[in-house]
């Protein structure tokens, strides 16, 4: 047998395809030659596999091997694919069974040592494989628990290229080693507080709960010390749990960013909160070899708040519009095109002025007309406009605080998230037969259609508003989507006046 | 002289006699042209002249013999051949570069390996 065929999986974004590796044994001097697109880490596999080889005592031939992944045109990059072209070149010598080895697809890479340490993005990749219809995977041990999150795959751990020679049928005597452990998996870290500990802001309470059951956009208003970051953090503990294959899909994108992935899938959705300073690559993802999620990647499902959004790049904030837009990012580079889910919930804070007191009735306002309109411009127009809920947020007062901690009964989060729980379901139901499942979906004239347009009287304020000029037509549309998350929260058939000015309430903010 | 010298020596006997064995003619042996090197054997087919070099170790415990031609040795070897050719113009017929690995363990069987056509 002078040729050996086993296969790999090539990640871009969070797409995999299967790669065949093949090695061929030819007479010649000896000689190691990989062919097939690797990048530089990829490159640097054949010094890696031979030792690894040598030390796992099972030599390579000393005769000139050539190993080729295909599809040759495809950009390969990263130590995954060590132990498949180890195992493959192992097989063209017959030192492993050819037959085992086709059927399996292999991941890891190996230490000079002849041990399989760890990679990033084992879930992806192995998501990829079953897709593509894979039974069988080896991983690296320390992958194998990421891994065995995949449902309907066989995984098997490994923690030498000897224990996995052995595997497929080599007769060979084990020779246990310790396994390559990777970054302590440290679970994510419980949700940040409760709903509960915020006390006054009872508009932003309902509004984060709104936000939650539509899926819409939020913008926070205030001075510094009102709380807008602790609403923003609060607002994943009262979206509802993840489903099997969202919550698969946010794994994932912790594995391919190379952070820990927890023994169980979370069904927490994803809070990122990137600093002001992020560039636009580190947002949405990019980087020239190998292009990786940002955080609005990590973000999807689940809530991106960017702090004091005034201070971000323009750059940066421009390019959320087309993920805001379409759900999904899609990264262009010279190589290749990458795609990333992109679903996710934005939640921007900001001060009304640079000094932060515009607006407060405590503190006077030390900014020109000029520097308070320059700051707050420095959020696009068509990045606000993709945004629901627009919210001026106060700070709370002694007389707040005592009414709130003399009162008691305030919303908690498990509540909240039963309530968004219900009103989505109610949205669901009425989204039946559309390719919408949330209110924030929905495009404004499926509203306005015949079927489902409410009555004159139900928008009279907003109508108002529209003639007088103070919305647009498409902050009416908005203004809509939000009536009807209301009416939802609140078991209504449809919205009422009452929900739609309410609605324009949440619009207020600047 | 040294024993890595009369460990060469002994590989460059067993190489020629496994090229006669193999039906080549022995045309010359350790050809120098200083200050370029050495080719340890010239044969010769029918048809084909053959450098041949000879690497000989006693265990593979530092690698193969074979390991030991590196790309700048071929280079050498393709630069002798050159040399060897212009030095007999009487001698006609195409050139291969071959080369042989022993592994003669002290007191034990060689293990001899040829390869043909090597550069």
């Amino acid at each position: 047998m002078a040729v050996g065929r086993t296969r790999s999986v090539a990640m871009l974004g969070l797409d995999g395809a299967l790669v065949e590796i093949e090695a061929d044994i030819a007479a010649g001097l000896p000689q190691f030659a990989l062919i097939g697109l690797p990048d530089a880490a990829l490159a640097q596999a054949k010094d890696r596999v031979r030792a690894a080889a040598t030390n796992a005592g099972l030599p390579l031939s000393h005769h000139r091997i050539t190993v080729g992944l295909s599809p040759a045109s495809l950009p390969k990059h990263g130590s995954g694919f060590d132990l498949g072209i180890a195992l493959a070149a192992l097989a063209a010598d017959d030192a492993v069974p050819a037959e085992s080895l086709d059927r399996v697809v292999h991941i890891g890479e190996l230490g000079l040592d002849g041990r399989v340490r760890p990679v990033a993005g084992v879930l992806p990749a192995v998501a990829a494989a079953r897709r593509a219809g894979v039974g069988t995977v080896m991983v690296p041990a320390a992958n194998a628990h990421e891994a065995s999150l995949v449902p309907g795959v066989r995984v098997v751990g490994v923690a030498s290229l000897r224990e996995a020679a052995i595997w497929h049928g080599a007769q060979l005597d084990p020779e246990p080693v310790d396994p390559v452990l990777g970054a302590p998996s440290e679970e994510r870290g419980a949700p940040e507080g409760d709903l509960a500990e915020i006390i006054g802001n009872d508009d932003a309470i309902d509004a984060m709960v709104v936000a939650a059951a539509g899926g819409h956009h939020v913008f926070l208003l205030g001075p510094p010390g009102a709380g807008k970051t602790m609403l923003a953090s609060r607002l994943p503990t009262i979206l509802p749990p993840l489903d099997g294959e969202a919550a698969l899909e946010v794994a994932s994108l912790r594995s391919l960013a190379g952070l820990p992935v927890g023994a169980t899938l979370d069904d927490r959705p994803p809070f990122e909160q990137p600093h002001h300073t992020a560039s636009a690559v580190s947002l949405i993802g990019g980087g020239s070899g190998v292009i990786r999620p940002g955080a609005a990647a990590r973000a999807s499902r689940g809530v991106l708040f960017l702090d004091e959004a005034p201070e971000f790049a323009a750059v940066a904030l421009d390019a959320l519009r087309q993920p805001l837009e379409s759900g999904t990012i899609t990264i262009h580079r010279a190589k290749a095109v990458a795609q990333f889910p992109g679903a996710f919930q934005l939640v921007l804070a900001a001060n009304p002025c640079p000094c932060g007191q515009w607006g407060a009735k405590d503190a006077d306002c030390s900014c020109t007309p000029f520097a308070r309109r320059r700051y707050l411009a420095r959020l696009s127009g068509p990045l606000l406009d993709r945004v629901d809920i627009q919210l001026h947020i106060t700070r709370v007062t002694a007389g707040q605080l005592a009414l709130a901690t003399e009162r008691g009964g305030r919303l908690d989060s498990a509540t909240a998230r039963e309530r968004v729980i219900a009103a989505r379901a109610r949205a669901a139901e009425r989204l039946h037969g559309t390719p919408w499942r949330i209110n924030s979906e929905v495009p404004g004239v499926w509203f306005r259609s015949d079927s489902i347009r409410l009555p004159a009287s139900a928008t009279a304020p907003i109508d108002r508003a529209l003639e007088r000029g103070a919305i647009t037509m498409r902050g009416y549309d908005r203004i809509l989507r939000v009536a009807w998350t209301l009416a939802d929260l609140d078991e209504a058939s449809r919205p009422g006046i009452d929900h739609v000015g309410r609605a324009l309430y949440f619009r207020r903010a600047i | 002289m040294a024993r890595k010298d009369d460990l060469g020596r002994r590989g460059e006997d067993l190489a020629t006699a496994y090229l006669e064995g193999a039906g080549l003619v022995i045309v010359e042996r350790n050809w120098r042209c200083p200050p370029h090197g050495e080719i340890d054997i010239v044969a010769r087919d029918a048809t084909t002249i053959v450098i041949a070099e000879v690497k000989t170790r006693s265990s593979v415990a530092f690698g193969h013999p074979f390991e030991a031609i590196t790309p700048a040795k071929l280079a050498r070897l393709r630069r002798l051949a050159g040399l060897w050719r212009a030095a007999h113009p009487e001698v006609a017929g195409g050139l291969r570069i071959d080369a042989v690995a022993i592994i003669a363990p002290p007191g034990g069987d060689a293990v001899i390996e040829h390869l043909a056509g090597v550069a």
